[in-house]
């Protein structure tokens, strides 16, 4: 062993000091938390740019993803008129990887910043997408859903809720 | 004194339901300060009420192959005997509840228990990590009993008597003669450590080692009454060390001695706070080498201080 | 004499607060000394290396970084050393360099990690709290980077997914130079506190014939003389381009691996600084095809726990054929029962914790014992199979449709 002395209670000047500092924790949820701009939160769609490819679906590590026809779309379409997508992520599947966002061709999916996902009822884990009604390309935003998990958009009617 | 005073003295003040609440908030006490000398929140002041229903409101399991009897009565003698101690310790002035002569071999006798009950209750858990924790816990007794014992009992020397209270009437009329105890002083606060099973000398209730030690198979009520008995055993054993070390400011006037009183167990609760704080947990074998190779010998220099004291300092 | 005191089993695991993750150590105690240790491990098998033949190589980088959490970034990188291999592409050097970054990132939170959980173990819960304090500075520094604190998903087959902007290299240089401190007074008070090295000393002793013989890797090997580290025996990544010294030392026991594992972090420090210096301009991914072609390839990595080893085979389609994980523990915990020899029961929760285990990379197989036959045996996929459906059969439950998935997404 080396020559330097020991001593009992090393720390003790350390830990006197930290009686005067403020503690390191931080207080959430009693005081807001906001995660940095890379975080990967909840997958977000824009409905309007899905053409249906289902890259997502074939690259997605935990099969978190469905793409599914647009309800209300008549069996052939009128001239001109695309067709529409709805798009439903599992977020009790999804580790929030960002695989989709990336292989997605037509930039249709964001990470969000939002980790505050916890429910109480399973299937409300699943988030649907609806297209909007119109077939021109809007900005999405009558489908594109609230951040706060309160406002969620229409949950899968698949599943039992409560 | 009358029945009732008596009764009102050992159910409430500074009795049972005192010396209780008094528990609580020195739990408290300690683990705040706990927390913030690593840099943390640490618990609001509800903290230990809450976990004391919480742990009363459970399913108390008692294991199949336990003894019944001896599993349950533990807990209680644990908190009664520390309770009791605490009748004979003076706390504002120099008269306790009770005195009698030879009162402070009483008190460190029922000082005693609650490690006696660790060890019991260990053993006839008859589960193999309590049985280890019980084992260690009266291994330590062996470790930091003697220099407890001595140190408590050299200011006894100096006094020339026996009695708690007779003591703390010395002291108060030789003021400055306690500064002659603090070496045992010193060695009291880390033999404290050793009866409360507090780090370093934690071993017989090591967390990562044996998962709780004797209280391994202890839940509800019966885990409740040891916590509280542990607690309890804190604010004895700080009073008795405020009574003997730090015997001043007994004469002052009832509400301020009250306050006196509290800041000098507020003073050894933080203390003991701090010792936890900065050491890690020693192996049972370290624990009893370095009580019996440097405190006992300086509990042993301080009974020589103060028999030399008593010699050359006027009476 | 030599009957008493008695021989006491007592189960540590595989649920213990000692242990982080579930394994079973039966020890064999007389009093407070070791007798004898039996390890059985498989609590943690997750059938990852089976789950790999069913996913796409891009889908298994996700996967196989969750083999653990404290070295995700180990697992996915090694794996996609593996692929890039048998691909034989040669991904652009910015792309190394980040990866090398967030690997030494990662060895700097493991090892921090590492230092709090041997202070709990020894019941110095205090240094739990000051040295996972600093820590948290790393991991949301890790965030900024990648996006998440653990599983960083920045690999992908031919590169990177994210780059490192102007604005965040700043950043790394204060967390760098700020954990550099803190990381000094830690060296420091491992050298002074009193009661920690009376805990640590003399405990877990290894001799290096020992280390050598057991198959000992990483910070466990080196802190008994063993020099190997992969990062200079066997460059890869970034490392040819960046100086570094490898520490070892000569006290063979769990004092040792504590000052290799902060000198590691002193070494780390001085990587990183060179590493974000020298970072070239350019791409950071290069295009990778789907198919990966027939081939094998073993990769190796140097991960903070030791040597971590991968095996892929490829077979021209999109899903591997075979996937191998040797993690760095599965090497460490052979020496634990050497470890432990003559040892306290006091001494056990740090010993194992010295060697940085983690079972969950380690458990790869499991080992089903007929407790009431006493037989073992190993059984196949298939077997497996047959063996579950007639299991639930006798139970009045009909799983013999049930399909193993074809692949995730398809």
């Amino acid at each position: 062993m080396s020559r330097i002395r020991h001593r009992p209670g090393e720390m003790i000047s350390v830990v006197l000091g930290s009686l005067f500092r403020k503690p390191a924790t931080m207080k959430y949820p009693y005081a807001p938390f906001h995660m940095p701009d890379r975080f990967r939160g909840a997958p977000q769609f824009d409905s309007s740019l899905c053409n249906g490819c289902k890259l997502c679906v074939r690259d997605c590590p935990s099969g978190a993803i469905t793409i599914t026809r647009a309800e209300g779309d008549p069996a052939v379409l009128p001239e001109g008129q695309k067709k529409r997508f709805d798009q439903t992520v599992d977020l009790g599947r999804c580790v929030y990887c960002g695989q989709c966002a990336e292989t997605c061709p037509r930039k249709v999916i964001t990470m969000s910043s939002d980790f505050e996902l916890a429910q109480v009822a399973k299937g409300n884990l699943k988030v649907t997408y609806h297209a909007s009604p119109s077939a021109t390309a809007q900005a999405g935003a009558s489908s594109s859903p609230a951040a706060s998990p309160a406002a969620e958009p229409e949950k899968s009617a698949g599943e039992p809720q409560g | 004194m009358s029945a009732l005073l008596a009764a009102l003295n050992i159910l409430v003040f500074p009795g049972l339901v005192f010396v209780l609440v008094l528990g609580l908030a020195g739990q408290f006490v300690d683990r705040k300060l706990h927390a913030r000398l690593q840099n943390r929140v640490g618990p609001p002041w509800f903290q230990p009420v809450a976990d004391l229903f919480k742990l009363l409101g459970k399913e108390a399991v008692v294991p199949e192959e336990a003894d019944r009897r001896m599993f349950v009565m533990a807990p209680v003698f644990a908190l009664a005997a520390a309770i009791a101690a605490f009748l004979y310790v003076p706390l504002w002035n120099a008269r306790p509840v009770f005195s009698f002569d030879y009162d402070l071999v009483v008190v460190l006798y029922l000082l005693l228990i609650p490690t006696l009950t660790f060890f019991l209750g260990g053993w006839y858990s008859r589960s193999v990590f309590s049985t280890i924790g019980a084992v260690r816990s009266i291994t330590q007794l062996f470790a930091y009993e003697i220099p407890l014992l001595v140190g408590l009992l050299s200011p006894a020397l100096l006094a020339d008597t026996w009695s708690i209270s007779g003591m703390a009437a010395f002291y108060q009329a030789h003021p400055w003669y306690w500064l002659v105890n603090l070496i045992g002083f010193g060695v009291c606060l880390v033999s404290l450590l050793g009866k409360l099973e507090r780090v370093p000398f934690d071993a017989p209730e090591a967390e990562t080692e044996i998962v709780a030690g004797s209280f391994t198979e202890y839940s509800g009520r019966y885990l409740a009454l040891f916590r509280m008995a542990v607690d309890t055993e804190a604010i004895v054993a700080s009073s008795l060390m405020a009574a003997v070390f730090l015997p001043f400011g007994l004469g002052l006037p009832a509400w301020l001695g009250f306050l006196v009183y509290l800041a000098k167990v507020g003073a050894i609760l933080f203390a003991l706070a701090l010792l936890r704080t900065v050491f890690a947990r020693l192996r049972i074998d370290q624990i009893v080498d370095f009580c019996w190779r440097w405190v006992a010998p300086i509990a042993f220099l301080q009974v020589i201080i103060d028999l030399v004291a008593k010699e050359f300092l006027p009476r | 004499m030599s009957d008493y005191p008695p021989v006491v089993t007592i189960p540590i695991g595989p649920q213990h607060p000692a242990l982080k993750e579930p394994e079973s150590f039966m020890i064999d105690l007389r009093g407070e000394k070791i007798d004898a240790v039996r390890m059985r491990f498989g609590y943690n098998h997750r059938g990852i290396e089976k789950g790999c033949e069913q996913r796409s190589y891009t889908q298994d980088l996700y996967l196989v970084e969750r083999v653990c959490g404290i070295c995700s970034f180990s697992h996915s990188t090694a794996f996609v050393m593996a692929v890039e291999e048998i691909a034989g592409l040669q991904i652009p050097p910015r792309a190394k360099y980040i990866r090398t970054i967030i690997a030494e990132l990662e060895r700097v939170h493991s090892h921090l990690l590492w230092l709090g959980v041997a202070g709990h173990e020894v019941g110095f819960d205090t240094l739990l709290m000051y040295t996972w304090r600093d820590r948290e500075q790393v991991m949301i520094l890790l965030t900024q980077l990648t996006g998440n604190r653990v599983n960083y998903a920045m690999n992908t087959v031919g590169g990177v997914r994210r780059d490192i902007t102007a604005e965040q290299i700043p950043d790394i240089l204060k967390v760098v130079d700020s954990l550099e401190e803190r990381t000094k007074y830690y060296i420091d008070l491992a050298l002074r506190e009193e009661t920690l090295i009376k805990r640590l000393a003399g405990v877990g002793k290894l001799s290096k014939e020992d280390a050598i013989r057991l198959g000992t890797l990483g910070p466990t090997a080196r802190a008994s003389g063993v020099d190997r580290d992969t990062r200079r025996d066997d460059p890869y990544l970034a490392y040819p381009e960046v100086e570094f010294k490898v520490v070892t030392d000569d006290h063979c026991d769990v004092y040792g691996r504590v000052i290799v594992r902060m000198g590691e972090l002193m070494q780390t420090y001085s990587i990183l600084r060179q590493l974000v210096k020298q970072i070239p301009a350019g791409d950071i991914t290069v295009k990778a095809p789907r198919r990966i072609p027939e081939g094998e390839a073993f990769s190796r990595y140097e991960a903070p726990r030791g040597e971590d080893v991968h095996y892929v085979r490829g077979n021209g389609t999109e899903k591997p054929e075979r996937v191998k994980v040797r993690a760095p523990t599965l090497g460490n915990i052979a020496s634990v029962a050497k470890m432990l020899e003559d040892g306290y029961l006091a001494d056990l929760p740090i010993v194992i914790a010295a060697i940085d285990p983690c079972f969950s990379c380690t458990d790869r197989m499991v080992g089903v014992t007929d407790l009431a036959g006493g037989d073992h045996r190993t059984m196949g996929w298939e077997e497996v199979s047959r063996y579950g459906i007639e299991w639930h059969k006798a139970r009045g439950l009909d799983l013999s449709r049930l399909r193993i998935p074809g692949g995730i997404g398809a």
